[in-house]
């Protein structure tokens, strides 16, 4: 029987569309909030489920609908790489759903989200398919404007309307540089469909800066640095299940788009189309932690880990660029692996934590770390699972986080192969910045944890919260023990990797890694690294439960429960504890006062004043200051001073367009 | 035959480092007590110790949680994973394969991640002010040790902590600028790692410059006890690294009889009573620095590291 994977998979869009669609027609009555969130479950997992498949067995298909552009169509198709990327979108959105269907009772007007939700994940799975530039870029706007609805799905809080206007506004920009970068691609002959700009052969004369371009624009969707200060306004406000597709997943849809441009349509890449990426990773992922330190809102604190994330990955596609330009296969297909591992794992645990998150904001109404604390034993599951997807993302072994870390250290440790001076000094540079992020997210993840699941509870509504219902923690759960069978058996998803590098690559993939000995993980050769999962996970399970066994049958197992010792002072009062600024205030001396200018200044009463003392903090973020608010306030000038051409008598908009002719026909002269 | 023996080897490096963690911390504080011209407890006191809080009934503040109690397991688990999988008299060992030195370095930030968690279990706030002091010493010495790693394993081709001790056993690698520059990172690392002074003082009670203790103020009994066992295992940890990368004179490989294996084992006992008494003699010698003169102690800890890295991929040879 020959079933056609894609036409399922675009069935299979027609039926999130026609659930929105059914959605906007009932959304006075409760049908949509009991049906939306099961029928988008099944159909994501339908979509992941024929997208995994399509990965395992390698088909490629194509299909053209009579769609669009008249003398184009709408091209469609389904290869490794999308297949690999359809599949994140497929089981996030499953799993998003499975916990909206909890998460989504406690949403105070469910007709804001309910039509937009399954459109949105249709949009992803649209980016993903398209196979022609036009059908690409409608797609990206759709998804772009279905997810900036769901951002604008609660507008009446503080700070959300700002939010969903500065993601207009960048997601536009970034559109724009993806529609010059098409433009450039299809050359004057106009080859909009991806098979005809592939086929072009030997280098594009202007492919370092449709790079360029594609980076602005994927970038901005992703959130590297400096492009990314939409996304920690933009993806905690949204309700929590979207928060986390977006973070976890929509994030994945423009990784995809970047490297269906760089590596797919771009041609043999040059070495120096690495130097932007890598830098640009670089300095995203630690300027992303840094930033998520000094948090204090949950939501936010993930969304700045996000971008942390998205570094490494870029990273990561960097070092695949460079390694691809310079003929060592091998070494690219290393660092693609990791960079696509961790896309993957970035989709299991940020999703985790999102979740996480939006359980502690039901259960609260809280997502302040500062009124947060003491809810591991409140919520003990969320508290558990939550620690999962925490441990995960600070990649410690034996968890997922740490697999794609690891082959990502594997992969900068193999540069010094590259020939060009450029590189060899760059790379060690991105290789320490990578390893100050691996421990910077353990620290960043330490706070958030720490303040907000330990200790004693700051507020009433945080030592009154209940734990989620079984959706919630379910779909939580089955994130959790994807992070943690993704972490113990990497091998088996490194071999379901190897179609889509091989495609990207154009190398085989990493050897084999189901058939090692032990199933541990060698990706080059076994003398020169191989790390297992497997035995460590059972090594440490041995440790902890011997120790565990030892000490029960020596050692006495009297237990007495008393006060907190606290050096013979316990003070009972929650504000004596921690909180989340002070925590993180030897960070923010160390890194924050030259990236932040943190200032801290202490105002003490003269001696014998009753006055109280003052302690006062200033963070000031560079990027929005030095970039993007004088770039406002520039437009704002321009647009004040064009707004006068409104108000010129006829004789004036005469001479205007005279003008213009003058200047137009002096041009053409010119030109010829 | 063959098989059955490398088990032993293993099995036996899994309990050596167990027996001999307290006895390393005995012998630094017998030292550090004579240097200081005191008696000092004899050198076995740690053991002692240990039983004396394993048989203790354990006090519990009343709002700790399931993670106070299982951390310390936790802990002591990934930091004896760790110390077990380190070269110490034998290289090629059974196991050695399943974590290279990059999973060594990630196994001691599991056991920090839940040490830190663990101070702030309670609220307290000496566990909070000791657990962000930890997060912030951790943040430069994690990468500084990553920067190690990357130096040695780009001098041996390989991550493999075995590999690089026998690559750089066989003198191909000679003395180099690079190995000069790691050898001082870890060694600023190990002490800050190990809450030794300058960093940390490891006897210092109610203190505010405290760290490591200050985290652990709440545990009690066993619990106190496992978490200790850890702190030496580390320590043993750290001494028999930098005794494998930068002395591994005498080290049994594998296929060596069982001489051999005898002679490896001289070897670590003599490194690891030459380490314990430098360490003493260098805590002697020393003053704590303030809290916030840290990050330029690690700070320099990971130039010098990423200054190595960057002299090997610029040229092989330095």
């Amino acid at each position: 029987m020959n079933i056609s994977v894609l036409s399922a998979a675009m069935w299979s869009i027609v039926a999130l569309l026609a659930v929105s669609g059914g959605a906007v027609f009932s959304v006075r009555t409760r049908v949509p909030q009991i049906l939306v969130y099961p029928l988008c479950a099944a159909i994501g997992a339908a979509i992941g489920a024929v997208a995994l498949w399509s990965l395992l067995t390698g088909r490629v298909e194509n299909l053209v609908l009579p769609l669009g552009v008249p003398w184009i169509g709408s091209h469609f198709r389904l290869d490794a790489l999308a297949a690999l990327f359809l599949s994140i979108v497929g089981f996030g959105g499953c799993a998003a759903s499975v916990y909206a269907i909890g998460y989504g009772r406690h949403e105070p007007s469910p007709g804001r989200v309910l039509p937009f939700y399954p459109a949105f994940l249709a949009g992803m799975s649209l980016v993903i398919l398209s196979g022609d530039a036009f059908t690409f870029l409608v797609s990206w706007e759709f998804m772009s404007l279905m997810s900036w609805a769901l951002v604008m799905a609660h507008h009446k809080e503080p700070g959300n309307t700002l939010a969903g206007y500065v993601y207009l506004v960048m997601a536009s920009f970034g559109t724009l540089a993806l529609l010059l970068a098409f433009g450039l691609l299809a050359g004057p002959q106009g080859h909009y469909d991806f098979e005809s700009i592939r086929s072009v052969v030997g280098a594009h004369p202007l492919a370092g800066l449709v790079l360029i371009l594609a980076l602005i624009g994927t970038g901005s969707k992703a959130g590297l640095v400096p492009l990314h200060v939409w996304l920690p306004l933009a993806h905690p406000a949204a309700p929590s299940h979207v928060s986390a597709l977006m973070s976890g997943i929509m994030t994945k849809v423009a990784i995809y788009g970047f490297i269906r441009i760089a590596f797919d349509l771009l041609g043999p890449p040059e070495w120096w189309w690495s130097v932007p990426l890598l830098s640009a990773g670089a300095i995203t992922a630690v300027m992303g932690l840094l930033y998520a330190i000094l948090q204090n809102d949950l939501k936010r604190l993930l969304a700045y880990s996000t971008v942390e994330n998205i570094g490494v990955i870029f990273l990561g596609l960097g070092l695949a660029l460079a390694f691809k330009a310079n003929g060592l296969a091998e070494a690219a297909a290393l660092a693609m692996t990791a960079a696509l591992l961790h896309a993957v794992n970035h989709a299991a645990f940020k999703s985790l934590l999102f979740f996480g998150a939006g359980s502690v904001l039901s259960a609260t109404g809280e997502r302040n770390l500062d009124a947060l604390g003491g809810l591991i034993h409140r919520m003990p599951w969320t508290a558990a699972l939550f620690l999962v997807g925490a441990a995960a993302i600070s990649a410690l072994p034996p968890l997922n986080g740490f697999v794609s870390e690891w082959l990502m250290f594997q992969a900068v440790l193999v540069s010094p192969e590259l020939p060009q001076w450029g590189l060899k000094f760059l790379v060690p540079a991105v290789g320490a910045m990578l390893a100050l992020a691996a421990a910077l997210a353990a620290a960043c993840f330490v706070r958030a944890y720490g303040i907000g699941f330990l200790g004693r509870p700051r507020s009433t509504a945080a030592a009154d919260a209940r734990e989620v219902d079984g959706f919630q923690t379910g779909a939580m759960t089955v994130l959790a023990l994807a992070c943690v069978m993704i972490g113990v058996l990497p091998g088996f998803v490194i071999d379901a990797l190897a179609p889509t590098i091989r495609l990207v690559v154009g190398a085989d993939g990493l050897p084999l890694q189901a058939t090692q000995a032990w199933l541990s993980l060698i990706p080059l050769s076994a003398s020169r690294s191989s790390y297992n999962g497997l035995m460590v996970f059972l090594f440490i399970a041995f440790a902890a439960v011997a120790s565990a066994a030892v000490v029960r049958t020596l050692a006495s197992r009297a237990v007495r429960r008393a006060p907190a010792w606290d050096c013979g002072f316990p003070d009972s009062r929650p504000i004596t504890q921690y909180s989340p600024s002070s925590f993180a205030q030897p960070l923010r001396r160390v890194f924050g006062t030259m990236l932040f200018r943190a200032r801290e200044t202490v105002e003490m009463p003269a001696p014998g004043d009753p006055a109280p003392a003052r302690f006062s903090l200033s963070v000031s973020d560079l990027i929005w200051d030095g970039l993007y608010a004088p770039l406002a306030w520039a437009i704002g000038k321009a647009a004040d001073r064009l707004n006068r051409l409104q108000f010129l008598t006829i004789r004036q908009y005469l001479s205007l367009v005279f003008g213009a002719l003058v200047l137009l026909l002096t041009m053409l002269t010119v030109w010829r | 035959m063959a098989i059955i023996g490398d088990y032993l080897i293993q099995g036996f490096q899994m309990l050596l480092v167990l027996a001999l963690a307290p006895l390393l911390t005995g012998v630094v504080r017998k030292v550090k007590a004579r240097l200081l011209r005191r008696r000092g407890a004899p050198v076995l006191q740690p053991y002692w110790d240990l039983l004396r809080l394993i048989r203790k009934e354990a006090v519990i503040a009343e709002n700790a949680s399931w993670l106070f109690r299982a951390a310390p397991y936790l802990i002591f688990a990934a930091t004896w994973v760790a110390a077990a999988l380190v070269p110490t008299f034998a290289s090629g060992l059974l196991f050695s394969w399943s974590a290279d030195l990059i999973a060594i370095v990630a196994l001691l930030g599991s056991a920090r991640f839940f040490q830190t968690l663990a101070g702030m279990d309670v609220g307290t706030s000496f566990g909070g002010i000791g657990s962000s002091r930890e997060v912030m010493i951790a943040s430069l010495a994690e990468p500084a040790l990553l920067m190690v790693a990357f130096t040695l394993s780009l001098l041996a081709h390989s991550t493999q902590l075995s590999t690089i001790t026998e690559v750089l056993d066989y003198s191909e690698v000679g003395l180099r600028v690079s190995l000069a520059m790691v050898l001082i990172a870890l060694i600023l690392v190990a002490l800050a790692e190990n809450a030794r002074i300058p960093v940390d003082n490891p006897t210092t009670h109610l203190e505010l410059t405290m760290i490591h203790e200050a985290m652990v103020l709440e545990y009690s009994a066993r619990h106190l006890a496992m978490i200790e066992f850890g702190s030496a295992l580390k320590l043993l940890l750290y001494l028999s690294l930098i005794g494998a990368v930068f002395l591994p004179i005498g080290m049994a490989h594998t296929g060596d009889g069982a001489a051999a294996y005898g002679v490896g084992l001289a070897a670590y006992l003599a490194k690891l009573a030459a380490g314990a008494l430098l360490l003493a003699v260098f805590e002697t010698a020393i003053a704590k620095m303030r809290v916030f003169r840290v990050p330029e102690f690690l700070g320099s800890a990971l130039m010098l590291g990423f200054l190595a890295t960057l002299l090997l991929f610029v040229s092989r040879g330095l």
